[in-house]
């Protein structure tokens, strides 16, 4: 589907033995809040939306990290500071060994070599009213590389790389479909040939059938190019073959962390748990065996987490100490150090936790069971 | 809510007085040191009134303290100023043209706003038809008729040619009476007047309302509502009318203050002596505090127009009391 | 610009095989994409009544270049009077205008110089008030709003009061009162004539513009693929001029035809009210301003012909940006 790399001068192509264990993007403890603004005359903040609340993450070079979560757990907040669209409220972001928090504009630019990003919604990703070989060709002249013909090659070589037909050069987004405009926005982030390429969501605006073409494309690009994915979903089935570590995340925190094949088959954090059971299975008979878990209830508003384990209201196996004691993401018990949880109580090997009723002495049953059906 | 209000009035307040600034700016810094108070006294002016004025107006002081002047004179007293070229308060003068302007203005508001709505409703309704073109048509016309040539063409036409054949239907232009006085005459004087302002107004909200119409037009539950079995008259009026009034309801508020002051040309052709006009004769005569305070009392009520308007926004789009 | 998400072109099957190449005829040419002005523009072709205003505004326009023509043809000067007693006699024994006749095609003023040529020459003025003072407008309010929409915060903030002010002042009032102090006391380069007219047009309305281009770069602001750009480094600038603006070009334009009119009128206001371009320049407005003493005495030609010039002029751009705003808006096509 792709066409093989030639390597520009200068650059070898990355062999295995160069992926090395070495971290090629650390966060620390990164915070975000945005402030809610209301008051009288003159508007002040009344409160923050804590949209990322102290997450730390390493990817190492080569590998992909997937975070998974519901639409509102902060993933895609988080993807943006780290991209650095956004400024942290605190933290530290590092980027091979370099501090990459809140630069000005200036000394980001380097780092916008390295650091790029492939964005969600393939009709607003692309300006309507640009050609695409222009949109293509931005990086080469935002800063200042390749001019003229020069720029014309390379971005003709980028859209064969990513499978598009290059004398399409001049034609505008509206004349390409979904897919194409999601390969569209894939060679624009390649243009520098980053290192790393932080993926929001990039297939869940596609039909289910040109998915896998864009994952496949993905696939083929990382191991060509030596690329080091951040691939947010919210769709774990779907990505599960393209990553090879998740982090999952709820309400602006990270509650679990483990190398995906693990996560799979042993999720230790209720709401990893709960995540996997809705995932659809295509065999009939054994989809209704299986007693799905759903959650009862909205995920509670960021603005007010709740106290304690953020989970805690929603949560079959609450206990006191859930609401009293925010739990770390550590290794727990039966787990291998790379197989993180913050859970007090988490889920063991066979446990159905939908057997469970939360401690804190809430009327309503916090899980339901039932078939398939929405809740 | 409320908050919104008071934002919107304190809004107000501060265009307001960066009004004042610009006006000050213009006629008391504009000409320059020494012939400020030459401008302001008048064409014909004495040197002992300009030496008059001078002293009036504290021109010895500081800039600052002159603006403080102006501004209390304004605020605490009311007093836009001495009209030292007819030795008359400009209060005086605006109190006396106002009502004329005011008749002028809120006469042809009803007959446009009437005319205009219907005719745009009409159009809209009877979309492509014969009657739509016409409108349209018409529309377009009177759209791009400066109101001075209609005007004037209009006292051609009608006033002119019948009465040199010896119908007098139309009074001749540059008669006034007031209302007080004679209610009937008052509004026969005002008919043509009225008729100049109004098509070419009438003819904008013609075009604004089919456009606002045929905007809602499409919406479903329009469609809805014709499928429930609602006579199509009713569609037309309750519901579609409706929604669109607020564009509508909008741009009368701001046409009625803006041509508060702006309805300076229909007034100088039918010689009307509304604030527009005075502003003229007062421009020609080089009489500046005349038009200083019509400038001041015109602006106001543009501004003032203004806010009502989009407190009115408020109550009839719940959706912006959301923001 | 209809989306099809769901369509699998052959294209995306085979992706890097170019089956439109295989077709006949030049392919770089075909894969040329029709940007949405093209789009405009062809559908503007053909409406029929913005083609024939079209035609109007050009014939107008060249009016206003061959206006030494008119002149020379007739044999009469712009600023000549004639007032007899050799033929053409341009006034009455009683000092009124002539009529329209074989001398003057279209009469003769109040100074008794010729109608026909005076309205030609006119032209120029309101042509040249019009494209000048709107493209100062319009290239203000496109910064200014730019700025404002983009930059936000403090720079929005002024700014956006700054237009509120600017709307909130009645212009022809305004317009007035700059005029009068100019009249009396030159301020800097601004003396009565031409130079304060198109200055007074030209800067005091560019805030109409500088609102809606300020709207609109707000929500544009917003976009992904604005995001997209300063992801990969762009500076606000280049968003600026390279992303936004072209989305606002439609706009724009449309904008630019509506206001082209509006200038002309107030223009022709400006100097009916004595305080536009002073005589003995021909200019329309003060023709009929003139003529307003005169015509209930007599001589309708003085009042009707340049006041036909001046509704044709306007009503010609007037349907042209009609047509303009309706090829832009797609939404039109449902009523063709």
């Amino acid at each position: 589907m792709s066409a093989s790399v030639a390597p520009e001068p200068g650059q070898s192509l990355i062999t295995d033995a160069d992926l090395a264990d070495e971290i090629l993007i650390r966060v620390d403890n990164l915070v975000k809040y945005f402030p809610v603004r209301g008051g009288g005359l003159v508007s002040r903040t009344v409160a923050h939306v804590k949209a990322v609340d102290g997450v730390s993450l390493e990817v190492r070079r080569g590998h992909t990290l997937g975070l998974v979560g519901e639409t509102g757990c902060g993933k895609s907040t988080l993807a943006r500071c780290i991209a650095g669209l956004i400024p942290a409220t605190s933290g530290k972001v590092t980027f091979e060994g370099q501090d990459i928090t809140n630069l000005p504009r200036r000394k980001m630019q380097p780092f916008r070599r390295e650091i790029q990003m492939i964005f969600q919604d393939p009709y607003g990703s692309l300006n309507p009213r640009r050609r695409v070989g222009s949109i293509i060709g931005d990086p080469f002249a935002i800063h200042k590389i390749a001019k003229g013909d020069d720029r014309k090659r390379r971005v003709q070589h980028l859209m064969e790389l990513v499978g598009l037909n290059p004398e399409h050069y001049n034609r505008f987004p509206a004349e390409f479909s979904g897919g194409q405009r999601q390969r569209i926005g894939v060679a624009r982030a390649l243009a520098f040939r980053p290192k790393l390429v932080i993926c929001d969501e990039p297939v869940s605006a596609l039909d289910v059938s040109i998915q896998a073409q864009i994952l496949n494309l993905l696939a083929d690009l990382q191991s060509e190019l030596g690329l080091t994915y951040i691939f947010i979903a919210h769709d774990l089935s779907v990505v599960r073959h393209v990553i090879n570590s998740v982090a999952v995340m709820y309400l602006g925190k990270v509650v679990e962390q483990a190398p995906v094949d693990q996560l799979w088959a042993h999720p230790r954090h209720p709401y990893t748990d709960a995540l996997l059971s809705a995932v659809p299975i295509p065999d009939v008979e054994r989809a209704n065996r299986r007693d799905r878990i759903i959650l009862v209830g909205d995920v509670p508003s960021p603005i007010n987490p709740p106290a304690g384990c953020r989970f805690h209201p929603r949560c079959p196996k609450a206990q006191q100490a859930c609401v009293d004691e925010v739990p770390d993401l550590s290794s727990r018990v039966g787990n291998d150090p790379g197989h993180l949880a913050a859970c007090h109580f988490p889920v063991q090997d066979g446990e159905d936790i939908s057997k469970f009723t939360s401690a804190l002495g809430s009327d309503q049953r916090v899980v339901e069971t039932g078939l398939m059906s929405g809740s | 809510m409320a908050r919104f209000l008071i934002r919107r009035i304190l809004q107000g307040l501060l265009v307001l007085w960066l009004m004042t600034v610009t006006v000050f700016l213009i006629f008391f810094v504009g000409p320059g040191p020494g012939a400020v108070a030459r401008t302001l006294a008048g064409r014909e002016a004495t040197p002992q009134v300009v030496a008059e004025v001078s002293r009036r107006l504290l021109l010895n002081r500081p800039i600052y303290v002159q603006y403080l002047h102006f501004l209390d004179l304004l605020v605490l007293h009311g007093n836009l100023g001495h009209d030292y070229y007819h030795d008359q308060s400009v209060n005086s003068i605006i109190a006396a043209a106002l009502p004329i302007t005011l008749s002028l203005v809120v006469g042809a508001s009803v007959v446009w706003l009437f005319l205009g709505t219907m005719a745009g409703v009409v159009s809209a309704v009877k979309t492509r038809s014969f009657s739509d073109r016409a409108l349209t048509g018409l529309a377009l016309l009177f759209y791009s008729m400066p109101s001075f040539v209609l005007g004037l063409l209009l006292i051609l036409g009608l006033y002119y040619e019948f009465t040199i054949h010896h119908v007098s239907i139309f009074p001749a232009p540059g008669t006034w009476v007031p209302f007080t006085q004679n209610p009937l005459q008052w509004a026969h004087v005002l008919i043509l007047p009225w008729l100049t302002l109004a098509l070419v107004y009438a003819a904008t909200y013609t075009r604004l309302t089919r456009g606002s119409m045929l905007d809602v037009f499409g919406e479903d539950y329009i469609r809805t509502a014709r499928s429930k079995g609602m006579s199509e008259r009713r569609v037309i009026f309750r519901h579609n009318l409706r929604a669109s009034l607020t564009p509508i309801v909008t741009q009368f508020g701001l046409d009625v203050g803006g041509l508060i002051g702006g309805a300076v040309l229909t007034e100088t052709v039918f010689a009307l002596p509304g604030i527009g006009y005075t502003a003229i004769n007062a421009i020609y005569q080089q009489d500046l505090p005349v038009v200083i305070g019509v400038v001041i009392v015109a602006s106001a009520g543009v501004i003032v127009a203004n806010m009502l308007v989009d407190m009115c926004y408020v109550l009839l789009d719940p959706r912006v009391r959301l923001h | 610009m209809a989306d099809n998400p769901g369509v699998a072109s052959a294209v995306d099957l085979f992706p890097g095989t170019g089956t439109e190449s295989a077709e006949a005829g030049s392919t770089a040419k075909k894969i040329q994409g029709r940007s949405p002005l093209r789009l405009a523009v062809e559908r503007l072709r053909r409406d029929r009544a913005s083609m024939a205003a079209l035609v109007v505004i050009l014939l107008i326009v060249a009016v206003a270049i061959f206006a030494p023509v008119f002149a020379a043809i007739t044999g009469h000067g712009v600023y000549q009077q004639f007032r007899g007693p050799q033929p053409p006699v341009g006034l009455t024994p009683t000092g009124q205008p002539v009529g329209p006749s074989g001398a003057f095609l279209l009469g003769t003023d109040d100074q008794g110089r010729d109608l026909l040529v005076r309205i030609a020459y006119g032209t120029r003025i309101s042509l040249l008030v019009g494209v000048v003072a709107t493209a100062i407008t319009v290239a203000i309010g496109t910064v200014v709003g730019l700025t404002a929409g983009y930059f936000g915060k403090i720079a929005d903030t002024i700014l956006a009061r700054l237009m509120d002010w600017l709307l909130a002042i009645p212009f022809l009032l305004l317009a007035i009162s700059l005029a009068s102090v100019v009249l009396v006391h030159p301020i800097g380069p601004l003396k009565p004539g031409l130079p304060i007219v198109i200055f007074v047009i030209g800067v005091l309305g560019w805030a109409t513009i500088g609102r809606v281009v300020r709207g609109q770069v707000l929500s544009i602001r917003e976009k992904e693929y604005i995001e997209a750009a300063r992801a990969l480094g762009a500076g606000p600038w280049r968003i600026m001029f390279i992303d936004i603006l072209p989305n606002l070009l439609a706009q724009l334009i449309v904008y630019t035809t509506l206001l082209i009119p509006l200038a002309i009128v107030g223009e022709a206001g400006l100097s009916f009210l004595g305080v536009g371009v002073p005589p003995p320049t021909a200019d329309w407005g003060e023709m009929i301003s003139t003529a307003a003493t005169l015509y209930l005495y007599g001589p309708w030609w003085f009042l009707v012909f340049p006041s036909v010039a001046l509704l044709i002029t306007t009503l010609a751009f007037n349907i042209f940006g009609d047509g303009v705003r309706d090829a832009f808006d797609p939404r039109a096509d449902l009523f063709v």
